[in-house]
């Protein structure tokens, strides 16, 4: 009897821990994640691009915040600017050297819940061959039911890094990452 | 008195001036060409001639592409010349094969210079706008330049060649084979 009370008592706090995240994949396909940076040029406005192709997945459970990780993949030949001779520059040895070095990855190591659905999100990103650590200011900007019987979840982030850090040939200094990414949940 | 008449068309012997003139100005586009490239691409992002130079470089390259085809319809138009009888059988058909491979590599740099710029107007000199063209290929002016930038090489080694070949016929043949390229009539 006693034995069985205490097995109902761990089961029913078992309960109410969640076991595992949810696991999502980055929704690419249609498009509802985006990678995008800006730089300065010359100091007098702000240019702006992206990376077209990349993948990646993610776990996230709003009540284990501190369970979730995410990982991305970024094929860096797909930078594109919207000026396909400075994309072809960018591509080149003097910056992301593609031939060589043809993925960028992040992978997270630590997310921090900042509360109001602010998180932090810490772990390496490896580009240029290079692996820097990386925070990323992240907030949940809605999760929920889609209309196609699907579950999705997304999140918009911003970093900042120094081309300097990667060992570019060239150097024109900060680089702003802005992030969008939306999930579907497996 | 009679004054020699100036030779338009090409005679059996010797070049006409418009062959003339557009052989030697092509010659010197393209070693300018081909030294502008060179240097340009080393610039420094605040060099002043940054902008400038790929403007004149691709504004001359297209002026030269028009340039080649007058000068494919000329070819056609202005008369062959008679074959030296002191040439080869050798040497006739290394000349022919040349003459053909210098017109193709030459066109071939210019269309694939041409096709480096896939998504915006090529402004020639500020007086007129040539459309680019984008195929359906992925990273367009990584591969055009790649092409562009071997087909230049092989063009000038080609151009050299060229030049050794009538030099050789000029001094140590003697006979007119540069002459007829080179005498003022």
């Amino acid at each position: 009897m006693k034995n069985i009370l205490l097995a109902s008592a761990l089961l029913t706090s078992s309960a109410l821990i969640p076991a595992f995240a949810a696991d999502y994949v980055i929704d690419t396909k249609g498009a509802h994640a985006s990678i995008n940076f800006e730089a300065s040029h010359l100091g007098f406005s702000v240019l702006a691009g992206r990376f077209n192709e990349f993948s990646g997945n993610f776990s996230y459970d709003k009540d284990n915040i501190a369970a979730s990780k995410i990982s991305v993949t970024i094929n860096t030949a797909s930078f594109d600017s919207n000026h396909d001779k400075r994309d072809k520059h960018v591509r080149s040895d003097d910056f992301l050297d593609v031939s060589k070095y043809a993925q960028a990855t992040f992978v997270s190591n630590k997310v921090t819940e900042k509360g109001a659905g602010k998180l932090e999100i810490a772990g390496d990103l490896t580009l240029h061959g290079v692996t820097k650590p990386l925070v990323i200011d992240a907030v949940k900007v809605g999760e929920g039911d889609d209309p196609w019987g699907g579950y999705r979840a997304g999140f918009s982030g911003t970093a900042s890094i120094a081309m300097g850090d990667f060992g570019f040939k060239k150097d024109f200094g900060k680089v702003d990452l802005i992030l969008h990414i939306e999930g579907i949940r497996q | 008195m009679i004054r020699n008449k100036l030779l338009w068309k090409n005679s059996q012997h010797q070049y006409g001036v418009v062959s003339k003139a557009l052989h030697w100005l092509s010659a010197l586009t393209v070693f300018g060409l081909f030294g502008l490239g060179y240097w340009m691409v080393g610039l420094n992002y605040y060099s002043e001639w940054y902008q400038l130079a790929p403007h004149w470089h691709e504004s001359i390259g297209i002026l030269l592409f028009i340039a080649t085809l007058l000068r494919l319809f000329w070819r056609k138009t202005a008369g062959k010349l008679e074959v030296i009888s002191s040439h080869s059988g050798l040497e006739r058909k290394a000349s022919s094969v040349m003459t053909v491979i210098l017109y193709i590599v030459l066109l071939s740099v210019m269309i694939s210079g041409y096709l480096i710029t896939s998504d915006k107007a090529i402004a020639v000199f500020d007086w007129f706008n040539v459309t680019p063209l984008a195929l359906s290929i992925a990273n367009q002016e990584d591969i055009a330049g790649a092409i562009h930038y071997y087909l230049a090489y092989g063009l000038i080694c080609f151009a050299i060649l060229h030049a050794l070949a009538a030099l050789k016929h000029h001094f140590i043949d003697k006979d007119v084979t540069l002459k007829r390229m080179t005498k003022l009539n």
